[in-house]
């Protein structure tokens, strides 16, 4: 379904401008917070001031005394109730299953990181009860902190001490592949390693996370309102493992949500502990963090420690990639963590190339830090930055330029589908039509007078080039069932034609800044001939939608927007038959074109909109052979992942005298596949590519030694503002198609925090090679200061 | 925060009357205090705001000659209206950002003295005057280091007088997440000498880099600096720079406020 056959306006293709927009803009969106029910009461939690330590006792005494107090809870009232689990199961390499110690609702015993929350209060106010947290009486006995990784793999002290080791795991990908690997780089002419830190991310989602749960003691139904990227997958968790309600007992709405980036795919135990409360006060009780808890507990990203190593022939062709990495999942697992460090991170760690040998070792570790797990890219950006920053090594070692290295390595257009050497089959792609596309979109043949005017300004100038692929769509649920995970990963859509004829399109997955309002109507406007305005989204309500995984990993309209097409199809076959009744033609006979039934060959028709209404007033209806309404539901499961790939450069400024780095030009060209609608996917890569530069320049999260976070705050977090980044050239069309679901369309929403953060170290490595300074690789975030040092030696 | 009373005095005599209250609280523009109270870090019973009194708002010359702020004016206000001495004016239209400078205050500012503040760097550099509800005191007598004034208990700052240099340029190299100044320097040029004040480079908070203005007075050129060295000792060292870091950075800085003035 190329854009290019659209004959409906605001159809697929159109840069139509997102409708949901309006009421964000104008204060009008519906946040959890925004949601006040009557009677309600606040919960505020005790979270822990040390990373380590045992609870010897919690005094509630004073705290129940205090005004307006109504409950508190502590992690004794929830042993008996399951803990929140992990949704892959890893195996070791010596094939014994991850360590997967109990992640409870609130902590008991011990304290396990700055935040963990041991207690809450509810309270007629929210003021009430921050007052009565300060009046229990807490007894914590600290513990040395267990932070850096490698000292936590060497011993000191245990993060859980029912599980006698702080690695969770110690994955080997693939396995077998480990002799040959290590014999091909044992032989190979040229061997280049390279030690990097991929730094740890706070999400800092616009929205904190919030909760809100009600209780009908007269139907025993729960509601939850929370700030959830996958309603249903939160449902499941807080049904089928933690407390235990029955599925058709709770509903969980997920209203208006600002922004995810991952953090909020998961489940919390504050959503478990408002729900608890909620059924024993028989009143809704409220909660929403505060800045610093979104510091402290939201799910942090990334933070890998790797060593890399790429093998190849003196001519640059490659012959093996070799990594060990320690992956930090903080104090407990939460919901994706050992999924993000693995199948989504070595099944990448081919990249671009037809390299033969790939072997990945990741350990997963356990510190006192919050819990770390997916956030926008989840793995990828981890793969390709391995990858893409020794490549730009081995170029300089070798004497090669960079771009001819990579396009010297690339799978070509004729080698599709591709099984790389990770254990994934590539569908489709062009690498090296993007990178030409980049070439000239970056000017590179004018660098050298850019590099020129900068040093009469007394600036260092850089130019850095990335190739890029991940693996978007999650996912085949087959394929991941084989590789540990215990969910499905398919989606669902239902297609409402009302009897008016206009439409409500129910989905599973849920739109928290993806302009999924917009888009997926797109697609059915386009199928069914009809304008876009007559078709709405509807999503985030268990009691609304069919049972979806929810948005995450680019997967919206890969998965869920292939279950729409489904959907829409079956509205199409039924509407036909419908049609065909009505101008007393065959089935077969009917065509659908800009809204029209005709019988083919005449000019007899009936609208799409007579259709519908008579679906609903069936009167000389068949009804003997067509059920009246006009509503499908499917379900998709996608064929394989997709797999978008680009290439990136960019130019940066080096100030000499302090190390500040400025991004003076960037450029991305993409290959998303069929583009639904061109101006969000271009909003999509102007936000991923700001959080990416955001990663590689000024996001730094830090813990001291004894697991305080020093930076907790605004204060010492920087995130990237509109100052430090330049104007962005995006280019994404005529992409390869997806070839195997029914759009062509492969994902956008990381790619931009995928390619970007090697692309910038490139450049600014390139440009600190420029003034002399032999420096061949500088960790992120390359604050002013970091990259100073370097240039010292 | 905990609750408290809040109150907006319209006079000096007021505020100060109010101010008397044990765990009474001036409020300029709150723009460290309410984060403060946010996280419940202070539990004053009475915010004094200063923000109604007329008398401390604005700007105007003194018969001197001088640039004469009231010490609740906002920054904003200065950056507009201090165009007699475009070096301050430029200061204080890079503090933070609208927000701040539309409710920050000069007196808030050199009451609270944070290290990485940019007014305490005009003050000293300017050799201003800070008048208080009770005596004038020199900016060289004014800073005692880090978050310490010579301010008493209840003492509020009701003016500023800035003497206006020939030249001036405050250059500020940022802190990426906070953007206050990692490093700051004031240059300010007087008939009769140079003087160079620099923020948040040290644990003692502002002060006066002595060798600079030294050599400065003889030459008034980037150059002039070229022999010195700045010591890291008692340079602030944190997540954002080692202690020599924020050292060379004061030189590197205080050679480009001298070219920027000059």
């Amino acid at each position: 379904m190329p854009k290019d056959n659209s004959t409906v306006e605001g159809g697929i293709g159109a840069a139509t401008t997102r409708r949901e927009d309006i009421r964000f803009l104008t204060g009008e969106g519906q946040y959890t917070d925004d949601i006040n029910l009557t009677g309600q009461a606040h919960a505020v939690f005790a979270r822990s001031d040390v990373a380590n330590g045992v609870i010897k006792s919690i005094d509630t005494t004073a705290a129940e005394a205090m005004p307006g107090v109504l409950a508190i809870f502590t992690g004794e009232d929830f042993v008996e109730v399951g803990g929140n689990p992990a949704g892959w199961l890893i195996n070791s390499r010596d094939g014994e299953p991850m360590k997967e110690p109990k992640r409870p609702v609130l902590a008991h015993g011990k304290v396990r990181h700055v935040g963990d929350a041991y207690a809450a209060v509810i309270a007629e106010t929210k003021q009430q009860a921050r007052d009565a947290v300060e009046a229990l009486e807490v007894e914590i006995e600290e513990l040395p902190a267990v932070i850096d990784m490698a000292s936590a793999i060497e011993g000191g002290g245990l993060v859980h001490d029912e599980i006698d080791t702080n690695i969770c795991f110690d994955w080997g990908w693939i396995e077998d592949n480990r002799a040959a690997t290590d014999e091909a780089i044992k032989n190979a002419p040229h061997v280049t390693t390279l030690e990097l830190v991929n730094n740890r991310l706070v999400p800092n989602a616009m929205e904190p996370r919030a909760s809100t749960a009600d209780y009908n003691p007269g139907t025993d139904e729960y509601t939850l309102y929370t700030t959830s990227q996958n309603p249903h997958l939160t449902r499941l968790l807080i049904s089928a493992f933690v407390l235990g309600i029955p599925e058709n007992k709770l509903r969980v709405v997920a209203p208006d949500v600002g922004g995810g980036f991952g953090s909020k795919i998961y489940h919390y135990g504050e959503e478990a502990l408002v729900l608890a409360a909620a059924k024993k006060l028989k009143r809704p009780v409220k909660w929403t963090a505060t800045r610093s808890e979104a510091f402290l507990t939201d799910a942090h990203g990334r933070d890998h420690v790797t060593k890399i190593e790429l093998a190849c022939e003196k001519d640059g062709t490659f012959i093996a990639f070799r990594t060990e990495t320690m992956a930090n999942v903080g104090a407990y697992l939460s919901n994706f963590s050992t999924a993000t460090p693995t199948f989504l991170h070595g099944t990448l760690m081919a990249g671009n190339y037809t390299v033969p040998n790939v072997y990945v070792n990741v350990k997963a570790v356990f510190t006192n830090t919050a819990p770390v797990d997916a956030y926008r890219g989840a793995g990828r950006p981890e793969a390709t930055y391995s990858i893409e920053r020794i490549i730009d090594m081995t170029a300089r070692e070798l004497g090669m330029d960079p771009v001819e290295l990579r396009r010297k390595n690339f799978v070509k257009p004729d080698q599709y589908p591709f099984a790389s050497a990770a254990g994934l089959e590539y569908d489709s792609g062009n690498y090296d039509r993007q990178m030409d596309k980049l070439e000239k979109m970056i000017d590179r043949e004018g660098f050298a007078a850019r590099r020129a005017e900068s040093e009469a300004k007394g600036k260092l100038r850089g130019l850095g080039v990335n190739a890029y692929i991940e693996a978007c769509g999650i996912a085949p649920s087959n394929l991941v069932g084989v590789l540990g995970s215990r969910v499905g990963l398919y989606d669902a859509a239902t297609v409402r034609v009302n009897a008016t004829g206009n439409l409500s399109v129910m989905v599973g997955a849920h739109s928290h800044g993806q302009g999924h309002e917009t888009a997926f109507p797109q697609v059915v406007a386009d199928m069914l001939g009809i304008e876009a305005a007559s078709i709405d989204i509807v999503h985030g309500d268990t009691a609304k939608i069919p049972f979806g995984m929810g948005t995450y990993g680019s997967r919206s309209l890969a998965v869920c927007g292939s279950a729409v097409v489904r959907a829409t199809e079956k509205i199409i076959a039924k509407a036909k038959k419908i049609a065909a009744h009505m101008l007393e033609a065959s089935d077969a006979d009917i065509e659908l074109k800009d809204g029209q039934f005709s019988v083919a060959g005449t000019d007899k028709s009936v609208s799409f909109g007579e259709v519908a209404l008579k679906a609903y007033i069936p009167h000389q209806f068949p009804i003997e052979d067509i059920e009246p309404g006009l509503e499908e539901t499917a379900f998709y499961d996608p064929a394989n992942f997709t797999y978008p790939s680009g290439a990136y450069a960019c130019e940066v400024e080096v100030d000499p005298e302090t190390g500040k780095v400025t991004v003076e030009r960037f450029a991305a060209a993409d290959d998303f596949g069929n583009i639904i609608n061109p101006m969000i996917v271009t909003g999509q890569v102007h936000g991923g590519l700001g959080q990416g530069i955001g990663q590689a320049l000024v996001e730094q999260t830090a813990y001291d030694s004894d697991g305080q976070l020093l930076s907790a705050s605004y204060m010492d977090y920087a995130m990237p503002r509109a100052d430090d980044l330049p104007f962005y050239q995006v280019d994404h069309d005529d992409g390869t198609p997806c070839t195997h679901n029914p759009l062509g369309v492969k994902g956008c929403g990381e790619a931009g925090a995928i390619g970007s953060p090697p692309t910038v170290v490139n450049a600014v490595v390139d440009a600190l090679q420029s003034g002399g300074h032999e420096v061949t690789h500088v960790d992120m975030p390359l604050t002013p200061s970091r990259v100073w040092s370097a240039m010292q030696g | 925060m905990y609750d408290f009373e809040m109150i907006r005095p319209t006079t000096i005599a007021d505020a100060v009357a109010a101010l008397g209250d044990e765990d009474a609280q001036a409020l300029g523009g709150g723009q460290t205090l309410i984060p403060t109270l946010k996280q419940r870090l202070a539990m004053p019973s009475t915010l004094v705001s200063l923000g109604a009194i007329s008398e401390m708002r604005g700007v105007c010359m003194s018969d001197a000659g001088e640039v004469c702020v009231g010490g609740a004016t906002p920054h904003a206000v200065v950056a507009a209206e201090a165009t007699a001495y475009p070096g301050l004016a430029a200061l204080a239209g890079h503090i933070g950002d609208p927000a701040v400078r539309n409710r920050g205050t000069v007196g808030g500012s050199l009451a609270n003295n944070d290290p990485s503040a940019c007014y305490p760097a005009a003050a000293l550099a300017s050799g201003a005057l800070i008048i208080t509800n009770t005596r004038e005191i020199a900016a060289d007598d004014y800073f005692q280091g880090m978050f310490t004034t010579a301010l008493e208990e209840g003492e509020i700052i009701t003016e500023v007088r800035f003497p206006v240099p020939e030249m001036s340029h405050y250059e500020k190299f940022v802190q990426p997440a906070s953007r206050f100044a990692l490093v700051g320097v004031m240059v300010a040029k007087f008939a009769d000498g140079v003087r160079v004040a620099v923020t948040g480079a040290s644990e003692e908070g502002v002060y006066r880099w002595t060798e600079a203005e030294a050599a400065l007075s003889d030459d008034f050129s980037a150059g002039a600096l070229a022999d010195l060295t700045v010591s890291s000792d008692g340079m602030i060292s944190d997540l954002h720079g080692s202690g020599d870091y924020r050292a060379h950075l004061v030189k590197v800085m205080t050679g480009r406020a001298v070219t920027a003035a000059a």
